[in-house]
């Protein structure tokens, strides 16, 4: 089973991104195989909607689950229609993340920001 | 004669100067283009106030006739469309209402219907002519109900109409000063008043508009936005002190000039250094 982070830097080591939509790249994992690759986002410079895209390629890509800090409406509203289920990250590193996940201690995100369009918010 | 008043934020007195200047010119016509919270209205108080929708057209989905191409998710820029287990969603809040989906759809799958994102409204104060557009709260772009605003019929070119700008230099800011004879830039004293200041200035450099400043909340101290002025060579139209009585009329929603000769002194005489200002600029650059 498929399952994504947003990261700043292509490791394992690397933190969550603190933004699903504008994060630099998004770590896929293969909680079976074991077997983990990267791919720069694309709508990271997106003039708007850049959730929604990020979105679109997380179900693209057959992933089940996504681990993040936050995400907006609009991206959320993407991930429940393509049944993609959305945790609340922790602190630390994706390695850790994907560790807490496979030991099911991660909780579902439960806040769906409505989005910062331009206006920062941190 | 169009005038334009602007600022590059919030708060610094775009309303109190384009307020009062259209009261003391009388006959005038203001029109509030700060779509997302116009306020001129609360001081203006029109009355027989007629009301009319603003509607822009975003995409409609046929999800017979759509064969799934994403041809018109790929097209947008604004990322208004997602396509998720065979299905289009279409987010109405972020489209822009360009049209290029349903051009790029081979399918014919899209199609227009109308989106209401707010209206403008229409009164009587005086013998001033108030307009005032509203945008609903969420939409993406204000510029439809500006364009209705500044639709030629609504402003007569023996009057003088008084343009209050929203705050900032983006494009919506863009829309509501192409079309005007003169811009009032309002500034206060501070550092980052000048670096506000110096965004309109900018813009208003670009779009090629005569301007002039007016410094607002003046206190007896050193004025950066003053400064900045007299380096970049910039006609300072005016001088508007801080004062308690004026914050008090302002936060009232009373008109200052109507309850202060000294304060009907000062935006008659800022109305005639601008209305010679724009006179100059049309015998100079017709």
């Amino acid at each position: 089973m498929k399952i994504a982070i947003p990261v700043d830097e292509k490791s394992l080591k690397s933190n969550v991104c603190i933004s699903f939509g504008r994060a630099p790249y998004f770590l896929f994992y293969d909680t079976v195989k074991k077997e983990s690759y990267y791919l720069d986002n694309t709508a990271v410079a997106s003039q708007g909607g850049a959730g929604i895209r990020a979105a679109q390629v997380i179900a693209d890509h057959g992933v089940k689950a996504l681990l993040t800090p936050r995400c907006g409406e609009n991206a959320e509203k993407v991930l429940r229609n393509a049944e993609v289920l959305v945790y609340k990250s922790i602190l630390g590193t994706a390695q850790e993340n994907i560790d807490a996940y496979t030991s099911e201690q991660v909780n579902l995100l439960s806040d769906f920001h409505a989005g910062f369009h331009g206006h920062g918010g941190n | 004669m169009k005038i334009a008043v602007l600022s590059g934020k919030g708060g610094t007195g775009k309303t109190l100067v384009s307020v009062n200047l259209a009261a003391v010119a009388k006959t005038s016509t203001y029109i509030d283009c700060d779509v997302e919270e116009p306020n001129g209205h609360l001081f203006l108080k029109p009355k027989g106030v007629q009301e009319e929708e603003i509607s822009v057209k975003v995409p409609n989905v046929n999800h017979e006739l759509c064969n799934g191409c994403r041809k018109c998710v790929d097209f947008c820029k604004f990322n208004a469309l997602a396509y998720i287990k065979n299905n289009l969603i279409v987010f109405d809040d972020v489209c822009h209402s360009c049209g290029g989906c349903i051009l790029v759809c081979p399918e014919k799958a899209l199609s227009e219907k109308e989106k209401v994102i707010g209206k403008v409204q229409k009164g009587i104060s005086g013998e001033m002519t108030v307009w005032t557009g509203i945008l609903n709260t969420g939409e993406a772009s204000g510029i439809p109900i500006i364009q209705k605003l500044l639709a030629e019929e609504n402003s007569q070119a023996d009057q003088l109409t008084f343009i209050d700008c929203p705050p900032g230099s983006a494009c919506i800011v863009m829309e509501s000063i192409k079309d005007a004879d003169y811009c009032v830039l309002v500034a206060e004293p501070t550092l980052f008043g000048v670096h506000n200041l110096n965004m309109v200035y900018e813009l208003v450099k670009l779009f090629n508009r005569p301007f002039g400043v007016v410094l607002n909340k003046c206190l007896e101290e050193e004025n950066p936005a003053e400064r900045f002025c007299s380096e970049k060579n910039i006609k300072i139209l005016g001088r508007i002190p801080f004062e308690n009585e004026l914050g008090t009329l302002n936060s009232n929603a009373e008109i200052a000039i109507n309850k202060n000769q000294k304060y009907r002194e000062l935006f008659s005489t800022l109305l005639d250094t601008v209305t010679k200002e724009v006179q100059h600029e049309t015998t100079t650059n017709p």
